[in-house]
This record gives C-alpha cells, structure tokens and sequence, in this order.
C-alpha cells in the first residue's frame, strides 16, 4: 500500500477578514531552522500594507466601541480555538523556530495563556488607568483610557507565536485594530493565528496579518497617515531610527523595541502605550 | 440694547509692584550669569511696544553649561534628597508664589498682553495650585500606578529639557516643572522669547526657597536656544508645549536617542452648541472658549458647531455680546481682551482671515476701536464657514471664530473630529445623557460639558493624533518624568 499523499496548506495574507494573496503577485520561500522547505508564503507589499491599514480603520468604529465584556469573551473564545489547533502550532513553532516538540508545546501553551491574560485585562484597564479628578470647581470630572485606533506592528522576528501573540492581544483588548507583520522568517504561525481569528468572534480587519519583509513594508505603515501607532518590536535593528523618524509625519505613538523575554508574565506597559486618555468635566448643579 | 454699553472709568492695575531689571541674565547653577556669546534681545510690551527688559540669548555653549549644572544638581543633590523633602521645596515654591502672586500677575500681564483680570485669576493662581499638587506627589510616587509589575518603585530621568509657549508663560512652566521636580528630575527650562520674564522671577523665587542649585535653570532664547535644547546628549527627557509643526520636528530629532519625549501640541477644537442649551449660558462659553487670552489657546474653541434651530439665537446672542467686550489696556481689571503677544503672530492672525474672506466666508466684528501703539486684533467671527476652508482646518491662534452648523448629534460628530488634531471639545446641552454620549464619540483628550477651557492640577490635560502625546495634569502626568 503506497503511503497517503498529504495536502498542503497555501499560507496567505489576512486582511478584512478574508484570505488574500499579495496583491503583487509575490511569494516567498519559507523554510525549517535548518534550511529545509517548508512552504511559499505570501510577499506582502506597499499595497497590501495599504489595504490592511483601510481594513483596520473601518472595523475600528465597532470594535473600539464594543462593550468590554464583549471584547473579553470575544478574546477568551480565540484562545480556545488555539488550544483546538495546540498540535498544529506545536508543529509550526518547533519547526520555524527549531525547537524540540517539548519547547514548542511549551511556547505554545504559554501562548494560549498569554490570550488569556490579555482577555482579561478587557474590562479592568479601565479601572486601573482611568481616574475621578477632584477639580476644585462642581463638576465631575474623570479620566478613561480609549484606545489609540489603528496600530501598525512589527511582530517580534524570534518568537513567531509567543511574542506575535503578545503584541496582538495587548492591543486589540482595549479596542484598537491592528495590522500585524509576522515574523519573516518563521511566518506560519501567524497565519495559522489568522486561521484561527476567521473562526472567531473577532470581526474581519480587527487583526490583519501580512507575511513579507519588514523592512520592506514597515516604512510605509511608519508613513501612513491614518495609522495613530506603531510597535517596532520586530522592526530591523538598523531601521528602528528612521521608522521612528517616519512616524513622525502624523506624531503616531511609538512603541520601542527592547529586550523582552516573551515568556514572563507582561506587565501593563504594552496595553498603556497604545491608549488614550480623555478627560471630561460634566457640570454639577441641581 | 445693542450697541449701548456702561462707561467704564479706568482701573489700571499699578505696576509699582513690579521691580524690572534693565537686563536678565541666564539662570543656571542657581546663580544668574552672563551668556558666554553675550547676546541678547529685547522682550516689549505688547500692549504698547514699550522695551521692558533686555534678555540674554542663551547660545549652544550656555545651554550645555545648563545641562551640566542640572546633571551636577541630579546626581549630588536631587537624587539623593529624600522624597519628602523634596515635596518640601515645592510646597515652598507654592507658598511664595502665592505670596507673590500679584506681582507675578502684573508682570505676567505686561510681558505677555493678557488681560490682568485673566493673570490675577487664573493663570497665577492656578501655578500655585499647580506646584501644591505635584508637592504632595513627591513622596507617594508608589502609590502612583504608573509603574509596572516587575520594575520596582519609579525612577526618575535625570535631566529634563523643557520648552515652552508664550500663551501662558508661567502656568506652562508650572506644568512643566512642578511634576518633573516631584518625580525628582532636575531641568532646563527655555521659555518663550517674547515671554521670559516670569520665568526669570521664578529663577529669583527658586532662590528665596533655598532651592539647591542646578535643579532648575533657565535659559532664554528663541528657536536656535530650544533646537540646543533638545538635541544636547546630556538630556534625558523633552517636554514641549507647542505647535504642531515644531513638535514633529522635535520627534523627528529625537528619534534615535533614547530621549523620553511629551508633546502637547496645536488643536482645532470643536465647541459644540445644542439646541437646548441655555442660550446666555453656551454663549457665554463660547466667548470664554475662543476669546479667552485672545484665543492664544492650543485647545480653544475656534471652531463652532451650532445646530440648525437654535442658529439665529445663538448668533444674535454671540453677536450682542461681542459688543459688550472691552478691548484695551492689558493692566485695566476691566478689560477682556488684550493685545496679541507678538507683530509675528499679528500677522498670522490677519493673514489667516483674509484667507477666510477669500475663500467665501462671512467676517463680522463688532465696533471696536484699537489702541493707536502696540498688536491688536479685534474679537472676529467668520459665518458661512465650510469644513474645507482654511479658518476651519488650521490653528488660528487669535480671537477668530468660524462658525459651522449640523442637524443631527452624529453630524455634529463627524464634523468635531474631521481634523487632524484632538486636543479638545467642547458640549453644551440640558442632557447628560448626551453629554456622556457626545464625550464618548468625540477623538480629543478634554471634552468640557457646559464648561470651556477649565484647568485644573489633578486633571489630566493632553492631545490624541497630532495634537501631540502625554498627558500634564493628575496622577497621569507622573509618567511623563518617570522611567517606566
């Protein structure tokens, strides 16, 4: 009996909820740790990042205003899709990241956890960030995070789950929408999580993820007059400078990139960076 | 009845209470000195183009003699100092301020060209309240909630440079110093060139407390005085006060180099009127919203939104109203509008509304005569005003107002937050469900209900998009001096 042939999966993009390829026509080869093949992902370009960053605006109005305990059990039900695909990103992890099965079940275990945590920050960041302002003067007068809108990100380049995860969660909790530029080198997890969002709750361009080159579709989010934020996590070292120079053009909030360790417990820093905060002074008087 | 007003007879503040010098030094290392290139201007009344004082040109050299002294004062003494001792300074610095809270007024008013009445009331005693609250702060920085998890309790920066405007001299530099002290920063503060002479006071109150040296210094100067600032190495945080285009170029220099950066920058804020409002009450607001400091305010209210069936009201009303405003001698407690702080900002200001003629807008100001000597611009309203005009899109920055109408709470939205900016907004309606409603939808970070250009130290102030980022003001004013 000859041995079943297996079929393979076509990684494409995510934007606006549906699975585009590059508009470029562009792909690239994808290969194990050790330089074997493993699939030709989609080479995002100019155009896709464009096209992203449109979906991204046009779901921010109805995810930004969705109750937070909406938004939690939104995110809580995509980390229990991710624990349906545990073995699928188990087997990606270890091979994109050159991992033995025992620290990829690891990395990705955390990495459900990691969805958890941030799904529960949805209706508690207000509490923590906002504040009642005792002015000298009747009126009631409070401070509310709101999110940021739409954030470009740069996903980390060495941890293709873990840290994606990490920076995706933290910032669509508290309402904005992103769009994501996995990992170069080990994109499949990304695009497995993409298969896992479309499956979701989570409305189509809340999360839009792009496989391709950083450096080369970073400048032009960095750029993009209607992005409000970018996190260089996994930006290229010696581009960091002029990303941060280009976001300048509409003041967009930089996250900087540091030595994160993916698998300690994150603190409030990445959810902070990419909120607002609102001030509003409603009279007093009978 | 329109057009009549009460005679006022004169009531001029006295300016015997101020003691000028013919000339300032720089203030660095808690001594005043000479500026090595020995450069200086001359800052004027606006009022009357009278020169008050000469002021020294801090050039690179200066700047860096600052920065080394507030490095020296970080490392020796500041950073040493317990906490509590450091909210001591600043309640003293509070307390002298308060007690010299009339002088600064007047000095404030003749440097600047606002209205005494606005100086005396607002602008000095909210420094003071400013410095008591960011006092208290000093020693309960753990208490703060800025921090996070694994990091321990708050650091400081180090040095702090800080830029500020000309539109509330002293209160921006409260803002500014107040809470980087508290945080136990030290700094270099550059005020605005044609606004240095309170800040220079301050150097002298810094002294009455025994403040150690080299915690604050203070260097004059224009542009090139700030680019100095902001691009000396030996600086660890930028706070600027400012306008948009600046503020990029700040960011934009800055990038690269670790440098902690707080802009609060222009805005086109959105002043919201309902049909159900109290008419007196909204217009009243309206000319506190825009007229207030000669609408020299990054979250004035410029940009009036009135709903279509309440519009002749309103505008009969604004219009009665205008007329009763008393432009003049900034000194006089009876005045409400002074003068324009600079010839420059004259221009802007009247290029910008003949723009606004040309490009099809209704101009409207009510009889008012101008003093022969010194900058001055009548209080101005553009009707017929379409979103795509420039008085409607860009930071006038004078007592300019552009009038647009909306239907519906939706439009009136969509229209708010068509701007690049989000500094402000203002609402004023009988409903506080709508109130909380609009504040939710509109992109800016004040929102006043009923209310217009109110400030306050425990409330946080500060932009969304390109009206910059950071917050001044509360517990979340904290992070911007703090390592986190």
């Amino acid at each position: 009996m000859s041995e079943r042939i297996d079929v393979r999966k076509t990684y494409k993009l995510y934007i606006g909820g549906k699975f585009p390829r590059s508009e470029s026509g562009r792909s690239y080869e994808v290969t194990d740790a050790k330089g074997r093949f493993l699939a030709n992902a989609a080479l995002a370009s100019r155009k896709d990042a464009r096209d992203a960053a449109v979906a991204a605006r046009a779901a921010f109005p109805g995810w930004s205003s969705a109750t937070a305990y909406n938004r939690g059990q939104v995110l809580y039900r995509v980390a229990e899709l991710l624990e349906g695909r545990r073995t699928q990103f188990v087997s990606e992890v270890a091979a994109g990241e050159g991992l033995t099965a025992r620290k990829a079940e690891a990395l990705v275990d955390a990495s459900i956890d990691r969805w958890v945590w941030y799904a529960g920050w949805s209706d508690k960041v207000m509490q923590v960030h906002g504040s009642a302002n005792p002015v000298a003067g009747p009126y009631f007068d409070f401070s509310v995070p709101e999110p940021t809108g739409v954030v470009a990100v740069l996903a980390p380049q060495n941890s293709s789950l873990l840290g994606l995860v990490s920076v995706v969660a933290s910032a669509i909790v508290t309402g904005n929408t992103v769009v994501v530029v996995a990992s170069e080198r080990s994109p499949l997890p990304a695009v497995t999580l993409s298969e896992v969002l479309a499956t979701s709750d989570v409305p189509g361009g809340v999360v839009n993820i792009l496989t391709g080159r950083a450096a080369e579709v970073a400048p032009w989010l960095a750029a993009h007059m209607d992005v409000n934020a970018i996190d260089l996590a996994g930006a290229p070292v010696d581009s960091v400078t002029d990303l941060q120079v280009a976001a300048a053009d509409n003041l967009k909030r930089v996250l900087l990139p540091r030595l994160d360790d993916w698998t300690a417990t994150p603190g409030t820093e990445r959810m902070f960076a990419m909120l607002e905060t609102k001030t509003v002074w409603h009279p007093i008087g009978v | 009845m329109a057009g009549k007003k009460f005679d006022y007879a004169p009531a001029p503040e006295s300016r015997g209470i101020v003691d000028l010098q013919p000339a300032y030094g720089l203030f660095i290392g808690g001594e005043f000195v000479d500026p090595l290139d020995g450069r200086a201007f001359k800052t004027v009344s606006p009022a009357t183009e009278e020169v008050l004082a000469e002021i020294s040109e801090a050039g690179p050299r200066d700047v860096d003699r600052a920065v080394v002294a507030a490095r020296r004062a970080y490392e020796r003494v500041w950073s040493k100092l317990p906490a509590r001792e450091r909210g001591k300074y600043l309640f003293r610095i509070a307390r002298i301020l308060q007690e010299r809270a009339r002088e600064l007024a007047v000095l404030e008013s003749l440097d600047n060209g606002k209205p005494i009445r606005e100086s005396r009331d607002v602008d000095i005693p909210l420094v003071a309240a400013w410095f008591f609250h960011y006092a208290g702060w000093a020693d309960k920085l753990e208490y703060a909630g800025v921090s996070t998890a694994s990091s321990g309790p708050p650091k400081p920066l180090g040095v702090a440079g800080q830029i500020i405007p000309w539109n509330f001299p002293l209160l921006m530099l409260a803002w500014k110093i107040a809470p980087a002290l508290a945080c136990g920063n030290t700094v270099v503060l550059k005020p605005a060139e044609t606004t240095s002479l309170t800040a220079l006071l301050f150097a002298e109150i810094c002294q009455q407390a025994d403040l150690p040296p080299g915690v604050v210094n203070i260097v004059t100067g224009a542009g090139e005085t700030g680019s100095a600032l902001v691009e000396h190495p030996g600086v660890d945080k930028i706070a600027f006060t400012g306008s948009t285009e600046v503020g990029k170029m700040i960011a934009r220099s800055t990038a690269g180099t670790g440098k902690k950066v707080t802009l609060e920058l222009g805005g086109k804020a959105a002043n919201i009127v309902f049909d159900d409002a109290p008419v007196d009450q909204a217009v009243e607001g309206i000319v506190n919203g825009i007229f207030f400091n000669q609408g020299h305010v990054c979250c004035a209210g410029s940009r009036l939104l009135v709903q279509e069936s309440a519009y002749d009201e309103v505008l009969t009303s604004l219009k009665r109203r205008l007329g009763t405003l008393r432009l003049g001698d900034p000194l006089d407690k009876n005045t409400d509008i002074g003068a324009i702080n600079s010839p420059e900002q004259l221009g802007r200001i009247r290029e910008l509304s003949d723009v606004g003629e040309s490009e099809g807008a209704a101009r409207w100001s009510p009889p008012c005569e101008l003093p022969d000597k010194g900058f001055w611009f009548p209080p101005t309203i553009f009707t017929g005003v379409s979103q795509a005009h420039r008085i409607a899109r860009e930071e006038i920055f004078g007592p300019v107002l552009s009038v647009l109408t909306f239907r519906t709470p939706a439009e009136a939205v969509e229209k708010a937050n068509n701007t690049p900016y989000g500094l402000s907004a203002g609402v004023w309606t009988d409903k506080g469900s709508r109130i909380l409603w609009m504040a939710g939808q509109l992109r800016a970070g004040v929102v006043w209900a009923n209310t217009f250009n109110r400030f306050d130290p425990a409330s946080p102030f500060g932009g969304y998009k390109e009206s910059g980022f950071g917050r001044e003001g509360g517990r979340h004013g904290l992070e911007a001096y703090l390592d986190v």
